[in-house]
């Protein structure tokens, strides 16, 4: 019985309730939204420290046992992801402050956001598979709110697809939950891989975990199922972008991960072969998509499905070091892509565009800018020392040790196409000079953001460089709480037990 | 009774992937509908159906003595029915702006967010492409 574990989802919905009852009160709603995803951090890190120390926790809410209750689990992974997840509110709601405009404001952007991570911090901590489908409409109700939120026509294009390709993805999770219902009779996670250790009906099981890869296949954005992100993500402001980005199909990751270790574990030589060939052709297109794009946002977007077939090939590999690897790599690429977001909404308030043939001169007249771009830009391509080099390190290497060369050789060969990528935004909107068609030489009402605003905008770009640094140099310990994450994640036995034996 | 609902479920599930298919958006959404009621009627089929054995416990017991019709799976539906219906919501909402802003309820016609490449020499067209107003 651990009461930690409710404090990340309380902490969340609190401050929402809080920001709904002073709707009119747009700094109040500012404040205690930067307040509440502080205290979050403060919880979360809470709970890492207690998981780290003590093994798995576990708490039953209303004190209902195990299989009949729904149970909110911590094990590390989890509560590393529930760690960022904390880190990232702080620093998107404080990027928030200088970037959103008061309408969207008024219209109640920071209780949806807290909302948001609510949800996602729910389904990161949920150990039972029908509250884990809630935490996921938890999730997408607010996300498509967020999306659309302004009503610009592109917004609504996108949110348009954005809405009936997630819909459908919950209808297949929910029918997958119901099979699984009907094969366990249990939808406590540890219960269902408890009654499945010894199930004589392997070939249903298997059929209902092909549910469930393509549901969350599709949340998370694999190869072909990842259509609607590129189409989608660059619509929004880029505040709502960068938390998109950084968490939704990072959740859908996630939720791959923890069914394809602790349940769906019967018959690994079909499922996670079938996994292997998903994450190959997921980076390559991903990348190559990337190359055909000019404007930052979609070129990022479409990096964001590059770099879901490392995890995805990761979890196929499932041995400890790739597990711990697909971790560490989840936890860069959040920190990586959102700061690269945000790094392209700064250089958009400062030289009016998010294209590349329309920006230019940043090098030369924003050095600080340039320099957090730089480290992000190096730690997403792989370059050593920062966090992306170890990242794809650590899973290429357990790629090595079980011989699956030519799925290392595609990976290398995508980590390679993405520096081209940085490469090509670091020429066009950094080193080049600027255009003369930029709109902000054309525009003579043009206002550099105010101090405040600018104070707010660098200070989690800074905060978050600075976590890649120090992730990348100084990751020894880090990687021993990792590979703690991975053990508990290879032996379902330690969850089962957490769960159904206090 | 099985059979019979698996069959419903079925024509059901066809039928709305068959609506999700076509190009005209009102028509998909309606089709995300009933595919949400086929996998609710897939969920109360799969959590074993039961007839005439309410789940009442006799007086001065303290579980039910005899089979009991399973409750659970009928909570799910109930939930499972809520959420979808917030959902449906929400999607009529967001088509009926689609339709006043983009002017056209066909898929097709809906490429705000992503033009069409018109298959000039790239740099040129990509100039001309993006530019939100936000």
């Amino acid at each position: 019985m651990n009461d930690l574990l409710i404090y990340p989802l309380l902490i969340p919905v609190m401050t929402a309730a809080l920001a709904l009852i002073f709707f009119k009160n747009r700094d109040f709603q500012r404040w205690i939204n930067v307040i509440g995803s502080a205290a979050l951090v403060g919880a979360s890190a809470l709970l890492l420290y207690s998981v780290n120390n003590d093994g798995i926790q576990v708490l039953q809410p209303g004190n209902w046992e195990a299989p009949f209750g729904i149970s909110l689990v911590a094990d590390l992974f989890s509560a590393l992801m529930v760690m960022i997840t904390g880190i990232k509110a702080l620093a998107v709601s404080i990027y928030s402050l200088g970037d959103m405009d008061e309408r969207r404001e008024s219209f109640g952007f920071h209780s949806l956001f807290q909302i948001l991570i609510f949800g996602v911090n729910g389904a990161f901590l949920t150990g039972d598979l029908f509250n884990l489908y809630v935490w996921f409409e938890v999730m997408l109700i607010t996300s498509f709110v967020l999306l659309s939120l302004g009503n610009d026509k592109s917004q609504l294009d996108g949110a348009v697809k954005y809405v009936v390709i997630n819909l459908f993805s919950s209808l297949v999770f929910l029918s997958g939950v119901g099979i699984m219902y009907g094969i366990t009779g249990t939808l406590n996670l540890a219960a269902m891989a408890d009654a499945l250790q010894d199930t004589e009906h392997t070939g249903l099981v298997i059929t209902a975990s092909m549910m469930f890869l393509v549901s969350f296949g599709i949340k998370s954005a694999v190869f072909p199922l990842f259509f609607w992100l590129p189409a989608s993500y660059h619509t929004p402001p880029i505040t709502v972008t960068a938390i998109f980005g950084a968490l939704l199909t990072k959740v859908g990751v996630y939720s791959l991960v923890r069914m394809f270790t602790l349940v769906f574990t019967q018959d690994i030589g079909y499922t996670h072969t079938i996994l292997l060939w998903i994450s190959v052709p997921t980076m390559v297109v991903g990348v190559l998509g990337a190359a055909s794009q000019y404007d930052v946002r979609k070129i990022l977007s479409f990096h964001i499905v590059s770099q879901i077939g490392y995890m995805i090939m990761g979890l196929a590999f499932f041995t400890k070091i790739a597990l711990a690897g697909v971790i560490y790599y989840i936890l860069h690429n959040i920190l990586a892509k959102t700061n690269l977001f945000l790094v392209a909404g700064i250089a958009r308030k400062y030289v009016g565009s998010y294209h590349l043939s329309k920006l230019g001169g940043i090098y030369k007249a924003y050095p600080l800018l340039s320099a957090m771009f730089a480290i992000s830009a190096i730690s997403l391509a792989g370059l050593p020392p920062l966090t992306g080099f170890w990242a794809k390190y650590t899973v290429i290497y357990a790629g090595l040790e079980i011989g699956e060369w030519v799925v290392i050789g595609f990976a290398l060969a995508v980590g390679l196409m993405t520096l081209f990528s940085m490469t090509k935004i670091w020429m066009g909107a950094y080193w080049s000079p600027l255009p003369d068609e930029a709109p902000v030489v054309a525009d003579k009402n043009y206002k550099e953001p105010t101090e405040g605003q600018k104070f707010a905008l660098f200070f989690p770009v800074i905060l978050i460089a600075g976590l890649i640094v120090i992730l990348g140099i100084f990751g020894e310990p880090f990687f021993s709480m990792l590979f703690d994450a991975a053990d508990q994640l290879l032996d379902p036995s330690m969850y089962i037990n957490a769960v159904l034996n206090p | 009774m099985e059979p019979l609902l698996a069959i419903v479920i079925g024509i059901l599930v066809a039928l709305s992937i068959y609506l999700i298919l076509r190009k005209n958006l009102v028509r998909i959404v309606i089709g995300i509908v009933i595919l949400s009621n086929a996998v609710n009627l897939l969920i109360f089929t799969l959590g074993r159906l039961d007839r005439g054995m309410p789940p009442l416990i006799p007086a001065g017991e303290s579980v039910p003595v005899e089979a009991f019709a399973n409750p659970l799976p009928q909570a799910l539906v109930l939930t499972a029915i809520v959420i979808g219906f917030g959902l449906f919501a929400f999607a009529l909402v967001l088509t009926y702006r689609a339709y006043t802003e983009l002017g056209s309820v066909n898929v097709d016609d809906m490429r705000v967010a992503e033009p069409a490449y018109k298959g000039e020499e790239l740099p040129e067209t990509a100039i001309t492409q993006e530019e939100d107003k936000s």
